[in-house]
């Protein structure tokens, strides 16, 4: 995708500069890709951090403003769940890694200004799970995925216990003991993960991944998740974590190394041919020509360009509804495939399937 | 410009292709729908709002169309699109003004976050503001109706905006929403009132729309000093009574009834502080409306 050709969201995020540039029906354009994206708060906070908010005209400032307090307030109720969460988990004395933006927020990383929470994310043990939902569920937890199909989902299947939400301030929260579904074919090794995992200063308890690790998690997030609405979200995510990598002297060979190690030069390979081609993310042409090594084959290398590049401009969606919705649901379709064996897919799909039928009609 | 000024063909055309762009208060709505309900809605609740142009800047793009599923040849439905999302579950076809208005409430309160959004209608007179915070079937937008009806500004029936600047009221004047008894009240109370055709069957029982005065419409720019809270509670033959309430218990009801106090924190806390200061507070309960009506006359004739 060339830089003219990408809507205006798209070149702003590349190059915030840009934005005073911007005449008024390109900002209704980028406020309304903005909004879709989840990264409208991420564009008042640029804005902001270059002092270009006098340079904006007065209909869209008024946005960027109430999408600034929005985030402000998001990322202290974020601050003050984390402090729950911790309570909770005091007693059991095991190590709980924040995961996500919970993670980048709590370690004051650039990838969580401005960005927006739907849930906290943690991981810890396979062998403390149950422990662990068991003192988050005297503390107020508990699922709300209840039908008998959801709970086998989550729990002999995915990564994940069943989302737990809490029951007055409503939050939700996903205990993870491993980054991705137990069914998948790729298998990161949890263990490692958590053994390589880091304290945070001033955070007594509560551990983040290693760097490296931050950055091949937010890698296999974006290109083995069915979640393909918050996929461009996600790929800002992975782009402030590499340049922030880069900038703290983050080794760019031993990201690749411990790839390979994980199991997940794959979703690496993905991610970094994604952030350069989208957001101009800045990675050395030596290293993507190492992980090129793991990419898949060339018919398929095109095909999968064509998709990606389709889902993570959200300029498409407001043009051609047919073609992206085809893309997306391909993505869905895949993201899938990566987690489970096809019949175990096909299976899922057809419950998921008839459930959605008996809920409309 | 306004819709009024639109031949009725060339508002259809325009709801079908590209969107209308109407302004209500602060915000211009870009809405596009092939739906009669909606077109009359438009044609009879909005002739009086400007129209802007297409080159201009809308702050909201929505449409209210047939849902993509085989049962809208069974039974139509409509579904409220919001830059292609679809906030609400589908409703029957003859709802599709009410979602109209719906959505259009639903995109002020989850995005307008310049603003303390309360729960409250308001209304105007002399440049001060009488607010009215309640939950639904408070008896809020009937009281809201009768006083539009009697000479006072609507400046809005459910989204009070404040502005953090000022603290003045932002006016949205739209449509009142009436429901169940509410609408034959304000039909004998206000023979030249014009009501939509009620809707009945929905979510929130059968309901009318009221239009706007037309003067409200007209000065939808001006702000207003509130000066006035009133916690109203509509219950059938109860005598009306206006009793003082203390400020500390009007800030934890207008509190109580913010959209997004929980976003503002300590800057919200400081606005409805200095806003409740300025104010006359009261608890009001009513059952006769020309009774109540005439208590804030009374009221502001006395200030």
């Amino acid at each position: 995708m060339t830089a003219e050709r990408a809507g205006p969201l798209l070149r702003a995020l590349r190059r915030p500069a840009v934005l005073p540039k911007l005449d008024l029906k390109q900002w209704e354009t980028l406020i309304r890709e903005a909004r879709r994206s989840n990264l409208l708060s991420r564009v008042a906070f640029d804005v902001d951090a270059l002092r270009l908010s006098a340079q904006v005209p007065q209909q869209p400032r008024a946005h960027l403003e109430a999408a600034r307090v929005q985030a402000l307030a998001q990322a202290a109720a974020v601050r003050r769940e984390i402090a729950f969460i911790d309570q909770a988990l005091r007693p059991l004395g095991v190590p709980v890694v924040l995961l996500k933006g919970a993670a980048y927020l709590i370690s004051g990383l650039s990838a969580a200004r401005g960005r927006l929470f739907s849930d906290v994310d943690i991981l810890v043990a396979r062998a403390v799970l149950a422990d662990v939902e068991s003192a988050l569920m005297r503390n107020g937890w508990a699922s709300f995925k209840t039908t008998p199909y959801d709970q086998r989902y989550y729990r002999k299947w995915m990564h994940e216990l069943p989302p737990l939400r809490h029951h007055t301030r409503q939050t939700v929260l996903d205990v993870h003991h491993a980054i991705l579904p137990t069914t998948a074919r790729l298998k990161p090794d949890s263990a490692k993960l958590l053994a390589a995992s880091r304290s945070i200063p001033g955070e007594p308890r509560l551990r983040v991944l290693a760097p490296v690790d931050m950055v091949l998690h937010s890698a296999t997030h974006l290109f083995c998740n069915e979640d393909v609405g918050n996929s461009l979200r996600d790929l800002v995510d992975l782009d402030g974590l590499l340049r922030e990598f880069a900038a703290r002297d983050g080794s760019f060979a031993q990201l690749t190394a411990r790839a390979h190690e994980l199991d997940l030069a794959r979703p690496l390979y993905y991610a970094l041919r994604y952030a350069v081609r989208i957001l101009g993310t800045p990675v050395p042409a030596a290293v993507l020509r190492n992980v090129e090594r793991a990419g898949p084959p060339s018919w398929l290398s095109g095909l999968m360009d064509a998709l990606f590049m389709h889902t993570l401009d959200p300029a498409h969606e407001q043009e051609s509804h047919g073609l992206a919705t085809l893309a997306r649901g391909s993505l869905y379709v895949r993201a899938h495939w990566l987690r489970m064996p096809p019949l175990l897919l096909a299976r899922h799909l057809i419950t998921k399937g008839l459930r959605r039928e008996q809920a409309v009609g | 410009m306004i819709v009024r000024d639109c031949a009725p063909e060339a508002l259809r055309q325009r709801l079908a292709d590209g969107g209308v762009r109407i302004r209500t208060g602060p915000v211009v709505n870009s809405i596009r729908s092939r739906s009669q309900k909606v077109m009359d809605g438009l044609a009879l609740h909005y002739a009086e709002y400007p129209v802007e142009d297409e080159a201009g800047f809308a702050d909201f793009h929505i449409a209210v169309a047939p849902p993509r599923s085989p049962r809208r040849w069974l039974r139509p439905q409509i579904v409220f699109q919001f830059d292609g999302a679809v906030p609400f579950f589908p409703l029957p076809a003859d709802q599709a003004f009410a979602m109209l208005e719906w959505g259009l409430n639903w995109c002020v309160s989850f995005h307008c976050h310049q603003y303390l959004i309360v729960h409250a209608a308001g209304v105007e007179k002399a440049g001060r503001a009488l607010l009215l915070p309640g939950a639904p079937g408070s008896g809020k937008s009937t009281l809201c109706a009768g006083l539009a009806s009697r000479g006072w500004r609507l400046l809005s029936d459910e989204l009070t905006l404040l502005d953090f600047a000022v603290g003045r009221v932002v006016p949205l004047p739209r449509p009142v929403s009436l429901k169940n008894a509410s609408i034959e009240v304000i039909r004998s109370f206000d023979r030249d009132a014009t009501l939509s055709p009620p809707v009945h069957d929905t979510a929130k029982g059968s309901v009318a729309h009221m239009r706007a005065p037309r003067e409200s419409v007209r000065r939808a720019s001006e702000q207003a000093r509130p000066r006035w809270i009133v916690v109203p509670k509509y219950a059938a033959g109860v005598q009306t009574r206006l009793e003082p309430l203390s400020k500390a218990r009007a800030f934890m009801h207008l509190a109580d009834h913010a959209f997004n106090y929980d976003v503002h924190g300590r800057r919200g806390f400081e606005l409805l502080a200095d806003v409740v200061t300025g104010c006359e507070c009261f608890e009001f309960e009513y059952s006769a409306l020309d009774e109540a009506v005439a208590v804030f006359e009374a009221l502001a004739a006395k200030a």
